[in-house]
């Protein structure tokens, strides 16, 4: 039963790194803006090309 | 279906949706309804940036007047402005209120495409901001802003950005605190099941190692996410009163003592569980509590309303200056559009001013040489020079905002507030009369445990909970409505207000919808010919107005001169043609309404083009609804309105009329001092005192981005008349919290009856706590959504 020991250790080390990695993220500001990246990863890349050649207007 | 959609978009301007004016500007097939839509997508289509279109119909913005940016060259100004710098790079942060979909979002993160010299770009879509990084050597602060300005993004600068107070702060170090405490509260939960299921007793190793892990646990619950609870309860004490925070407190330091004692002497496994969650679920109470709509910024004060520079003349040259540093005896020049930021004195040209921050009163009010111009007024005439009298912060309009009759800053006692002081005596009785007894018996072991298990049942924490979590689900009902209410205290205040004061202008009337009226007589040849005249001002009036003629010829001009904010005048197939404010005319006219668009052809009086007020609609039902509040109409406007107001309103009602901001102001306080709780409902800063005095202020927009005033509410112009419901909505709510009390004092005289024999065990109370907490969240939650059905909000 002493490996408890040695698992008790762990899983208060393994709590520890996660708590730290969330410190971390909300220092960097992941959480600040929830709103805009859902919106931004729908945009295309440069699929509607063919589209802005269209519109392209020169004087 | 296709089709129907084709002419539909052909009907809008291709950038802002707008309807089209007869004559359209047009390039390449796509249709603008003015200039400055065109130019914007010539700018946006050489840049390859038509994907603006691709993501929504008519994205654009109508184009505004041009900027006066010399102050961003000023480094003083830059540096308060600027984020950060650093060798060659900036980074600054913009509010754009014109940020309104999605596509605004994926052109302001492609301006890299415009100006190379941006590196990056990046939105807040809620808050409206952007974050741009950008070479300062290669482009200036202004050249950003012209460039963000040229395609329809101008930013608003207001001293706000400058003196900005870093209130967010608070907000992240208690979800850091929540982050800890569920930390906390797992793995204390995780070592206490051993306890729980009698299994240490097989192992006794682990039931101290296990003990000693929850004590440690314990100490960074107590005072690092629990410190806030101690400085409150001790500040509260100082004062000599109790707020729920000391009853809170006490539990803490009871709940921690007791767990160290049992741990130290191996006396038992302590309270750590029930400390950890009790501090957890508190954090987060007070997390929803604080959780307000970032969307709306509710604390913009004066300042936001001024800019951040002003234009000064220092030796006959114009010189910008940051607002902070004007000082008495300083010359500005203030153009047209401008605000006046500090009390000062007419010395050159002619001004009239649109004093509507101040009184009201939209219609421009002369001002001759010499004369006093309040800080606050917008001038819309040519430019004209002032000499500053007072220093901005000493200002009639800052002096009205910053009125010493205002509420004062003691906190208003609300429920929880006041239930606390009796809940505690309540507690401390019952825990002293039960140590007494025991210790009458002489069995001190019990009298100690008896007294401390009190305590940590007769927890109030259903308080602390039921509270945030019934005004925050109200809120978020309200939020869906319309309402924007600013925090949960507020909705209490809305539940006991008795008396409801309405503003005239913008609140019962709406400023979207003005109608324009023609009086006189005019015939479609000189309509032609109005038309051709007034389409050559960019002035709104001249434009809405156009846009009412519906003409679809012009004639061209010549002679045309136009005199901001008075009128136009030009001659048009050798007819002279006037436009424009009664000064401005040819000859004396004598006229019905001062206000106004006149017009005169060939010094013949042809009428006036008037706007008028619509009335929201439903209002007499609504008000109707509201007759059993007391009810009071104050008006800044002339009584020209009175027999409408007369048949919507009954005959106890009070309306008066031509009221100023500071008469507004008293008539709160006097119906408070007669014991009324009110609500004044406006709409510009002329209602601000009334607003911010008043116990429940609301602001009326049909624009939420505008800027409101210092209140508690910001109400949608269209959500008017939920009004009542919401009323009722707050009431409801209360009567929630009080039944969720008498849940949680059934559940406290269970536990009270373990505790005052001193048998109450850990497992108990870990059992007890939560049940109880989980059954008031969850039973406020589902009343909060009966109520809303009832009501009709949801």
């Amino acid at each position: 039963m002493n490996i408890l020991y040695f698992l008790v250790g762990c899983s208060v080390l393994m709590a520890l790194i996660f708590l730290a990695a969330f410190f971390w993220a909300y220092k960097t500001g992941q959480n600040d803006d929830v709103h805009t990246p859902g919106i931004r990863m729908l945009f295309d890349d440069e699929a509607a090309a063919e589209k802005s050649e269209e519109d392209h207007f020169s004087s | 279906m296709e089709d129907q959609n084709k002419t539909t978009t052909q009907a809008l301007c291709y950038h802002c949706g707008e309807d089209l004016p007869a004559i359209k500007y047009q390039a390449g097939d796509k249709d603008f309804c003015c200039a400055g839509c065109m130019a914007v997508f010539k700018i946006l289509s050489e840049n390859n940036l038509c994907n603006y279109y691709v993501y929504n119909n008519n994205p654009g913005q109508q184009f505004k007047n041009e900027l006066h940016l010399e102050y961003l060259d000023e480094p003083k100004i830059i540096d308060q402005l600027l984020d950060y710098k650093h060798e060659s790079s900036s980074i600054i942060t913009f509010y754009i209120p014109a940020i309104h979909c999605s596509s605004c979002i994926w052109l302001l993160e492609h301006l890299y495409k415009i100006n190379p010299a941006i590196f990056s770009s990046r939105i807040d879509f809620l808050k409206k901001q952007v974050t741009i990084s950008f070479n300062h050597d290669e482009i200036s602060l202004r050249q950003l802003v012209e460039t963000l300005g040229q395609i329809g993004y101008e930013p608003l600068i207001s001293l706000q950005d400058v003196v900005q107070e870093h209130s967010s702060s608070v907000d992240k170090a208690l979800v850091l605190k929540i982050a800890v405490a569920g930390f906390l509260m797992g793995n204390v939960m995780l070592f206490s099941f051993p306890e729980y299921f009698g299994l240490s007793g097989f192992e006794k190793q682990f039931q101290s190692l296990f003990g000693w892990l929850n004590l440690t646990f314990a100490i960074p619950a107590a005072f690092y996410c629990g410190r806030d609870y101690f400085t409150s309860a001790i500040t509260s004490l100082k004062h000599r009163h109790i707020n729920l925070d000391t009853p809170l407190a006490l539990i803490i330091a009871v709940l921690f003592l007791r767990t160290a004692f049992e741990i130290l002497f191996s006396t038992g496994p302590g309270f750590a569980d029930t400390l950890t969650g009790l501090v957890f679920l508190l954090l987060m109470g007070k997390w929803l509590k604080q959780r307000t709509y970032h969307h709306i910024s509710f604390d913009r004060d004066y300042r936001s309303y001024f800019p951040i520079a002003v234009t000064t003349l220092q030796n006959g040259k114009e010189k910008p200056v940051s607002i902070n540093e004007i000082k008495i005896g300083d010359r500005l020049w203030i153009r047209n559009g401008e605000l006046v930021p500090a009390d000062a004195i007419l010395m050159k040209g002619e001004a009239w001013m649109d004093m509507s921050f101040v009184t009201g009163e939209s219609d421009p009010v002369h001002k001759v040489l010499g004369e006093i111009i309040y800080a606050g007024g917008r001038q819309t005439s040519e430019a004209i020079e002032l000499e500053v009298i007072k220093p901005v912060s000493q200002s009639y309009l800052t002096g009205l905002w910053n009125n010493d009759n205002y509420k004062n800053n003691t906190e208003k006692q609300n429920f929880n507030d006041t239930v606390a002081k009796y809940f505690s005596l309540g507690v401390f009785l019952i825990a002293f009369a039960a140590t007494g007894y025991w210790l009458l018996q002489n069995d001190s072991h019990k009298a100690w445990a008896a007294f401390t298990a009190v305590i940590i049942v007769a927890c109030p924490c259903v308080l602390a909970l039921s509270t945030p979590f019934t005004l925050s689900a109200i809120l978020s009902v309200f939020d869906k409505k319309g309402f924007y209410v600013k925090n949960t205290d507020a909705v209490e205040e809305l539940s006991k207000c008795d008396t409801l004061i309405f503003d005239k202008t913008g609140t019962l009337t709406s400023n979207e919808h003005a109608e324009i009226g023609f009086s006189g007589t005019i015939s479609g040849e000189e309509k032609i010919i109005v038309g051709s005249l007034l389409r050559n001002s960019i002035h709104p009036l001249s434009r809405h107005i156009l846009k009412t003629l519906n003409v679809d010829r012009f004639y061209s001009i010549s002679d045309y001169k136009e005199v901001v904010g008075k009128g136009l005048t030009a001659k048009i197939n050798n007819h002279s043609i006037y436009a424009g404010h009664l000064s401005m005319l040819p000859m004396a006219v004598k006229s019905a309404s001062e206000s106004g668009v006149h017009i005169v052809i060939d010094h013949v009086y042809k009428g006036c083009f008037d706007i008028k007020q619509q009335w929201r609609s439903g209002l007499a039902q609504l008000i109707l609804k509201l007759s059993k509040f007391k009810l009071l109409v104050l008006s800044g406007d002339t009584d020209k309105d009175r027999w409408m107001l007369d048949t919507i309103f009954t005959e106890k009602t009070t309306i008066r009329f031509r009221q100023s901001p500071h008469q507004k102001l008293d008539a709160v306080l006097k119906l408070q001092q007669g014991g009324n709780k009110v609500m004044m409902l406006g709409d510009g800063l002329n209602d601000a005192g009334a607003l911010k005095q008043s116990n429940f202020g609301i602001a009326l927009t049909d624009n939420i981005n505008n800027f409101t005033p210092g209140c508690d509410a910001i109400l949608k112009g269209s959500a008017l008349n939920y009004l009542p419901d919401f009323i009722q909505l707050s009431k409801d709510g209360l009567k929630i919290i009080k039944t969720s009390f008498a849940i949680a004092i059934a559940y406290n005289c269970i536990g009270i009856y373990f505790a005052v024999q001193g048998t109450l065990y850990p497992l108990v109370a870990a059992v007890l706590m939560p049940i109880s907490t989980v059954t008031i969240i969850s039973f406020t939650t589902m009343a909060t959504r009966w109520f809303a059905r009832k009501n009709k909000l949801i």
